[in-house]
């Protein structure tokens, strides 16, 4: 099954690769990763996106906490969360399939930050669902580039699930 | 004032009560050899290799208990010391490995003797450090010897540039604190007396002690649970001292070159109390097939330890001393047994198999059995002794045929089996205890992977006393050969690639002794051990010997195979009364 982990950890080099040889030293394997700072520009905030049985899960869980720089690790899949991916599409589409992109990417709520004679460049947010479903959706009209930011997360304010 | 890099560690190093720091020089490292070149507190033990000091500082932690401390150069010295960090990790020793760098202006840009081993070392340290600036120095060498010697202990490396060694600073010694770092020793209250409960009910209990007993000092507390619930223990490799292996309940190692009886009472058990390790496969054989029918108890200080092999059933994080301390309180206060009572069966067939099948080897007059002259060992030293080992054939027949008694007397490598450990752990050893007696029981083709330290023993007139079985193969490799590869011994035929020991001993001014004959194994091991210089015994062995019982690997552990099976004999002598 797939686990969305949440990490905090001590802003400093060679962090990013400790958790990274530790997932490639135990045979683990990361499907997204992002970081970045947060209020504290001490701390980092890391959003893994991993997968595996409970035994594994658990397994990771445990050797990211018995990592010195991790400061706390959080299974967001134990939580209600939210969870937010944002991606950059670059798409080409014949003249008259211009309004066509125009109109799915007002249907995403994705805004337009770029745009040439021949290209536009579409902003979406949002969960992993709606990403798949406005790329393939665009797909047709001829995607030229395409970058995700990998998964971040956060949980709701309140209980464990059940 | 502000002093050197180079003066802060030294005082650093003082601060931690560090007397003793193996090491090997070379460039950017020469401005903290200057000041050791006249320091009276610390003394500077140099190996002939930088992996002889790495081993000689885990030999001094692992008989001390304290820190051990190596120091070398950058690039290559740094290299060298990877194997003994990868054994010190894989087995829980806290040593402090400081190695030289390039100056911090020149890392990156393949600089001569330029290796980025904080890189290379970060998956073999428990952590490791690169000093970029002067000033967080001290604070990173304190934080070193904590995290080194707290929680699960390990190996920790420290990068120190050079320029970083002579630019001065004001000395800070600054209070540890890591947030994101905070082991835990206290066991959850209430799982220990789920454990309580759970020996309770057991009928057929074993406990699996290992290395954590050890490294927490729980020796003392772990006899008291085994003795007050008459619970028969069985000691892993790196357990071996840490409940005496004469005493009535012991049942010796378990696993691959177990003994019959302790495979068969964990496989037969109700219930297992594992403390202090990590089911490695040597003990578990087949996962699926480990004592089915147990409940799991498990003590460690490592969570990760915890269900990483085995479901456990009734898990606790903490250090083993103080778990254990509750626990006995817990059976005492809160489980009234009458414990002979309830264990006078499970002892009463222990006891049958111990006698089905004991330890044994088939003795002989002509030629001399290596089990043979690890008896003889025991029985000379009457266990008060250090024992270093090889790893392979010497490793084993020592875990068998010597009955450790007390903690910290065994000191072998046996996460990474590690062939040229003993020889420089027993120097470390020997120079943490100058009057102990220090054994490496060594195989002929290992003692050659560290043979240079010779010198170190020599010139540091350590009275080490080097036990070869020299069999002229490497016999453990052979054996599997035998075994499994229908005896096509492909490259582990030594035979007259084998130097002569003696010779080798004398040329570097140690005393070379030889035995080829049964007779004569007892008067030289007596001679060896009246002399107060170093010593090489080459035991010229029985190369057919094999290390039985033996599971082979991925079998369950009570499928044993044994020495009568693949050889007859008519003269069988017992090995252990």
């Amino acid at each position: 099954m797939r686990h969305t982990i949440s990490l905090l950890v001590e802003n400093k080099f060679g962090v990013l690769s400790r958790i990274a040889s530790l997932f490639s030293g135990r045979g683990y394997n990361i499907e997204s990763l992002s970081v970045g700072e947060t209020i504290d520009p001490q701390i980092s905030v890391m959003t893994i996106v991993t997968s595996g049985d409970d035994q594994i899960i658990e397994q990771i869980t445990k050797q990211l906490n018995k990592l010195i720089d991790v400061i706390k690790v959080i299974d967001m899949t134990e939580f209600d969360h939210v969870e937010r991916e944002m991606v950059l599409i670059k798409v080409a589409p014949r003249q008259e399939n211009k309004a066509e992109v125009l109109r799915l990417a007002e249907i995403f709520r994705g805004r337009i930050v770029d745009s040439s004679q021949s290209t536009y460049t579409i902003e979406v947010t949002g969960d992993e669902k709606k990403i798949e479903a406005i790329v393939e959706l665009l797909k047709p009209m001829g995607i030229k580039e395409f970058v995700r930011t990998g998964k971040v997360a956060i949980a709701r304010e309140g209980v464990r699930k059940k | 004032m502000k002093i050197s890099g180079a003066e802060i560690f030294i005082e650093c190093l003082k601060r931690e009560g560090i007397k003793h720091i193996f090491g090997y020089p070379g460039g950017v490292i020469l401005n903290i050899f200057d000041l050791l070149y006249e320091d009276k507190e610390i003394k500077l033990i140099l190996t002939r290799h930088e992996q002889g000091a790495v081993h000689a500082a885990d030999g001094y932690a692992r008989s001390t208990g304290k820190a051990g401390v190596a120091l070398v150069t950058s690039g290559p010295g740094a290299t060298n010391t990877i194997t003994g960090l990868a054994t010190a990790s894989m087995d829980s020793i806290p040593i402090v490995v400081f190695s030289g760098q390039v100056p911090t202006m020149l890392i990156g840009n393949d600089a001569f003797q330029e290796a980025d081993i904080v890189g290379i070392s970060r998956p073999c340290t428990k952590y490791n450090f690169l000093v970029k600036d002067v000033k967080d120095l001290s604070k990173i060498i304190r934080e070193a010897f904590y995290i080194a010697t707290s929680g699960r202990p390990g190996p920790v490396l420290i990068d120190l540039p050079k320029d970083v060694t002579t630019s001065k600073e004001e000395f800070v010694w600054p209070e540890v604190k890591i947030r994101s770092y905070n082991p835990r020793y206290e066991g959850n209250k209430w799982m220990i007396t789920q454990a309580a409960h759970n020996i309770a009910k057991s009928k057929k209990a074993v406990i699996v002690a290992g290395g954590g007993v050890i490294l927490s000092g729980g020796s003392r507390e772990l006899r008291e649970l085994a003795e007050y619930t008459n619970i028969p223990v069985t000691m892993t490799l790196m357990g071996l001292g840490g409940f005496p292996g004469t005493h009535k309940l012991s049942l010796g190692m378990p696993g691959m070159h177990g003994t019959y009886y302790a495979n068969k009472a964990i496989q037969e058990s109700d219930l297992l109390v594992a403390i202090g390790m990590r089911f490695d496969d040597r003990v578990t054989g087949k996962l699926d097939a480990f004592a089915t029918g147990a409940k799991i108890i498990h003590i460690d200080i490592d969570p990760t330890s915890i269900r990483k092999n085995v479901r456990v059933d009734v898990p606790i994080v903490g250090d083993v001393k103080k778990v254990l301390t509750v626990l006995n309180k817990a059976l005492k206060e809160e489980v009234k047994e009458q414990w002979e009572e309830v264990r006078k069966a499970w002892l009463k067939q222990i006891n049958e198999w111990k006698k089905e099948r004991p330890l044994s080897y088939t003795y002989s007059d002509e030629v001399i059995k290596p089990q043979f002259v690890v008896e003889k060992i025991f029985e000379l030293t009457k266990g008060d002794a250090i024992i270093t080992t090889e790893v392979g054939q010497n490793q084993m027949w020592a875990a068998q045929f010597y009955k450790f008694d007390k903690p910290r007397t065994l000191l072998t490598s046996g996460g990474l089996g590690t062939m040229g450990y003993g020889f420089p752990a027993a120097i470390g050893a020997q120079l943490a205890h100058p009057n102990k007696l220090v054994i490496d029981i060594a195989g002929d083709g290992s003692i050659q992977m560290n043979i240079q330290e010779l010198a170190t023993a020599v010139i540091n007139k350590l009275p080490v006393k080097v036990a070869i079985l020299n069999n002229r193969y490497l016999g453990m490799v052979r054996q599997w050969q035998e075994l499994f590869f229908s005896e096509r011994y492909s490259h582990t035929k030594l035979d007259e690639s084998v130097p002569d020991f003696v010779k080798i001993a004398e040329a570097y001014g140690a005393v070379g002794l030889r035995a080829t004959k049964p007779d004569e194994v007892e008067p030289l091991l007596k001679e060896a051990f009246k002399i107060k210089r170093t010593v090489f015994m080459d035991f010229v062995v029985d190369w057919k010997e094999k290390v039985f019982p033996m599971v082979p690997a991925g079998a369950p552990i009570d499928y044993m195979l044994f020495e009568e099976q693949k050889e007859k004999s008519e003269k069988k002598l017992k090995a252990v009364k």
